[in-house]
């Protein structure tokens, strides 16, 4: 347990390195972006100069953006993430609001294509070259290819619109009044569709690689001796081979988690889910800096302790692993 | 614009329903108004401020004027093009200097409080004149307003102001918000900017960010026996295709605004039990226009920008761009407009030849490689329509030697280049004519606008003469007279060529048609929608 814990803290010092350079990059990267929040604001609305003015003003925008960065980040220290231009309100509360959408749309589609993956993966490759192998394998792949917008408009109108049996879009049903299990039920309904879009094109990526590790183990010496044990061959592929595939698949779910986050922009979109990525969407097109900073940090977070996750299942199934960074 | 309606029904049902739906007022006359039911409309978003007292714009009159209502609304039939809503009549003093408001009686706010003349006067005084992106111009000279008793508004001007010009905003300016809620605290920063109170048929009942607005009858309404529906629910639907989908899988009965796209509209109106309908939106027509910056030296020859006019096929861009849903251009008021059109300006044929012909008197023939001078050109990227337009700006150009660069933007870094930073030569915008043209059309052309300011004159233009019809026309009382100025404005602008106007168009909404009493006023997207109603 030791270990862990020496890893844990290396992993959060480090954290806070990665946070700071976010935050700081990606301020200066909406600072070189044409045209601020008032900019976006008027787009819509029109208005002469004194009102132009007044809007700066208010928000704020008439300082320095030194000033404006050093404001944010010493907020940031008390952990106030501050008020979001946008929407006038504070972005704690709207991030909030968001975030479990996002979480849950990410979170199935995650184990969906994990669970559903692997399984395929191992699927194929328990006969490394069959048919069923090529089969799977070259179906992934074109369902990889395919954008995720497309796809999720495909499923809209094939099982929404035609079909009808989910709904089209948001995340659940509209001042219902369902409540319990009754709505638990409803959003279920709800994120079918979006999950699928998601989660299926991900799918291809453990499918290839469960598949490729366990063609790699098949050759392996350990697989030879387990069959000259004598033992079945739905034994070996499970407990020895696929389980000696399994490994860098847990890298990968790390690794994915920031991909997922990027993804779920265009399937928020499209299937109108009020999640982060679309507010962080909507931010940039509103230039509210401080709400997409919020976001990002916030997404950041999240990928820093997936990934610390990540890596102390990766400790606990390996023993080799972090043996070196804790006796450093 | 006629009306223009499509659904399987009508072409089955043949000629003689065509010819009876077009005689009767409204649409959708098969059913009798029926009481109840929830109405779903698609909106693509949510706007910042929702107080239509605070921001005169499309996106939040969409919503809020059913809640929040003006003094007088749009209307196809009543006197002036008006019908009176909080004000039941207004009279202009002769000396321009002030105008009278017999209100309603009997109209109680949705917190159940009385609407008096007070409300009025504080919302001209304290909202519309100081903060409104439109009444800051319109209003500016409005000094004070007189409240003799609970049912009379005397507006009170420092300078004679037209009263046709007050008449003409009344649609949109006047949003009237209850003084006893606003005037405590900053009115920017009250919570009733995003949950507005108003005298409307609908309450405004929640807002889930990202999924819908929730607005709920209004019980005490003025009028009895209104709203006829229980509830409106705005579904916030952020991808463009899905509009068209919801109403394909009835899960929304009305999509405005046309948030389903043009090129889908052939095909939603084959199913069954939809509707495309045009009608409804002649006051908010939108002018599609090449915005050009006098200040490159090229531009500032008129006959290059005469050429330039040459060289544009008008039907084309109608035909291609709007697929039909608009109609060609031919000066700075649009052609549906009733009280100021003029056809008698200079116009500009597409004539290829002769805009050739007039680059080459300018002195700008054309290089080895065909090319007479190069210019970059921004698109506004707020309707598909103005970024098609720009790819089909760049190939007219092209075919009289000039190359055009498109530069494409979103929308803010659009608005500081064009507007702030002046970084374009031609630019595409989509200004909007909004029943007179002092109000949001002069200052396309005006000079002496400061940087930074939107949909105005940014392109560096002068014109002493334009500039004095226009001060003319602002302090001009007698309708006629002013009318006339404006119709010599239009001339000018035709002629002078500040920037080139190309088409006009306005919304479509597609409707199921169950959906009963739309597009009944010339404003009505933005309407309060208390007659509107679900057939069974």
């Amino acid at each position: 347990m030791n270990r862990a814990l020496t890893l844990i803290r290396r992993r959060l010092i480090g954290g806070i390195f990665v946070l700071l350079i976010v935050v700081i990059g990606t301020f200066l990267l909406l600072e070189a972006a044409p045209g601020d929040a008032v900019d976006a604001y008027i787009a819509s609305t029109g208005g002469d100069a004194g009102m132009i003015e007044l809007l700066r003003h208010n928000w704020g925008l008439d300082q320095s953006a030194l000033t404006r960065l050093a404001n944010y980040l010493w907020a940031l220290l008390h952990l106030d993430l501050g008020q979001s231009l946008a929407f006038s309100r504070p972005i704690r509360e709207v991030i909030l609001e968001r975030l479990p959408n996002t979480l849950l749309l990410m979170g199935s589609a995650t184990a969906l294509s994990f669970g559903l993956g692997s399984a395929l993966g191992i699927y194929a490759g328990a006969r490394p070259g069959s048919f069923r192998d090529r089969f799977l394998s070259i179906g992934s792949l074109a369902l990889y290819a395919v954008p995720g917008f497309w796809f999720g408009l495909v499923l809209i109108i094939v099982f929404a619109v035609d079909l009808r049996w989910f709904p089209i879009g948001g995340i659940e049903s509209i001042a219902s009044g369902k409540a319990g299990l009754d709505r638990a039920v409803d959003i279920a309904r709800h994120l079918i569709l979006p999950v699928s879009a998601l989660g299926f094109i991900y799918l291809a990526l453990y499918l290839r690689m469960m598949r490729a590790g366990m063609a790699e183990a098949w050759r392996q010496d350990f697989v030879l001796a387990a069959r000259a044990r004598g033992l079945s061959r739905r034994r070996i592929v499970l407990a020895h081979v696929a389980r000696n595939a399994l490994l860098p698949l847990v890298t990968m779910l790390g690794l994915q988690s920031a991909q997922m986050l990027g993804g779920s922009v265009v399937i928020e979109s499209v299937f109108s889910v009020p999640g982060l990525g679309r507010l962080a969407q909507e931010a940039v097109a509103a230039r509210d800096t401080p709400l997409l900073l919020g976001i990002i940090l916030v997404s950041a977070v999240l990928v820093i302790l997936i990934n610390l996750l990540v890596d102390i299942a990766y400790a606990v199934l390996d023993p080799r692993v972090g043996a070196s960074e804790a006796g450093a | 614009m006629s009306e223009f309606t499509i659904s399987r029904r009508t072409v089955l049902a043949g000629s003689a329903f065509l010819l009876a739906s077009t005689a009767l007022p409204t649409i959708g006359l098969a059913q009798t108004p029926r009481k109840g039911g929830r109405l779903v409309v698609a909106a693509d978003s949510e706007p910042r401020n929702l107080n239509p007292a605070i921001v005169a714009s499309n996106g939040v009159f969409f919503i809020s004027s059913k809640v929040v209502e003006t003094l007088a609304e749009a209307s196809f039939d009543g006197k002036d093009g008006l019908d009176p809503r909080l004000a039941l009549s207004w009279e202009g003093a002769a000396d321009g200097l002030s105008v009278t408001f017999k209100l309603r009686d009997g109209v109680k706010w949705h917190d159940g409080k009385p609407f008096t003349s007070a409300d009025v006067a504080f919302s001209a005084l304290q909202i519309w004149k100081p903060l409104q992106n439109l009444g800051r111009t319109v209003f500016k000279d409005l000094e004070a307003v007189d409240t003799p008793d609970e049912l009379t508004a005397v507006f009170k001007f420092a300078k004679p102001t037209p009263f046709q010009l007050i008449r003409n905003a009344l649609p949109a300016l006047s949003s009237v918000v209850p003084k006893h809620i606003y005037e405590t605290g900053k009115i920017e920063e009250n919570p009733a900017t995003n949950a507005p109170i108003g005298t409307g048929p609908f309450k405004f009942a929640e807002h889930k960010p990202g999924e819908y607005y929730r607005l709920e009858k209004n019980a005490d309404y003025w009028v009895k026996d209104e709203p006829y529906l229980d509830e409106i629910i705005y579904q916030v639907l952020p991808d463009r295709t899905s509009a068209a989908s919801a109403l394909e899988a009835e899960e929304i009965q009305l999509a405005a605004f046309s948030a389903v796209p043009l090129a889908d509209l052939d095909r939603i109106s084959k199913l069954p039990g939809l509707k495309v309908i045009t009608k409804g939106y002649e006051g908010l027509t939108y002018q599609l226009v090449v915005e050009i910056n006098h200040r490159r030296k090229e531009l500032a020859d008129l006959k290059v920008r005469q050429a330039i006019a040459h060289a544009i096929d008008k039907d084309f861009v109608v035909k291609t761009v709007f697929l039909g849903y608009a109609t060609t251009a031919t000066g700075p008021v649009p052609k549906n407009d009733p009280q100021f059109y003029t056809a008698d300006v200079p116009t500009y044929a597409f004539d290829v030849a002769k805009a050739n012909a007039l680059l080459d008197e300018a002195g700008y023939s054309k290089g080895d490689d065909g090319k007479r001078f190069s210019l970059k050109l921004l698109p506004a990227p707020y309707f598909n329509e103005t970024k098609q337009f720009g790819d089909y700006l760049r190939q007219a150009l092209a075919a009289i030697g000039i190359d055009a660069q498109l530069i494409n933007n979103d929308s803010a870094a659009h608005i500081k280049a064009v507007y702030t930073d002046h970084a374009f030569d031609l630019a595409v915008g989509p200004p909007v004519f909004r029943g007179d043209p002092a109000i949001s059309t002069t200052i396309l052309v005006q000079s002496g606008i400061p940087d930074g300011v939107p949909f105005s004159n940014q392109g560096g233009y002068k014109s002493d003469e334009l500039d004095a019809l226009i001060a003319k026309a602002s302090e001009t009382l007698d309708t006629a007279a002013r009318t006339e100025l404006y119709k010599a404005f239009q001339k000018k602008v035709a002629e002078d060529l500040p920037l080139i106007n190309v088409a006009e168009w306005s919304f479509i909404s597609v409707v199921r048609d169950t959906v009963g009493n739309i597009a009944n006023n010339p404003r009505w997207a933005v309407s309060n929608w208390a007659d509107t109603y679900l057939a069974g």
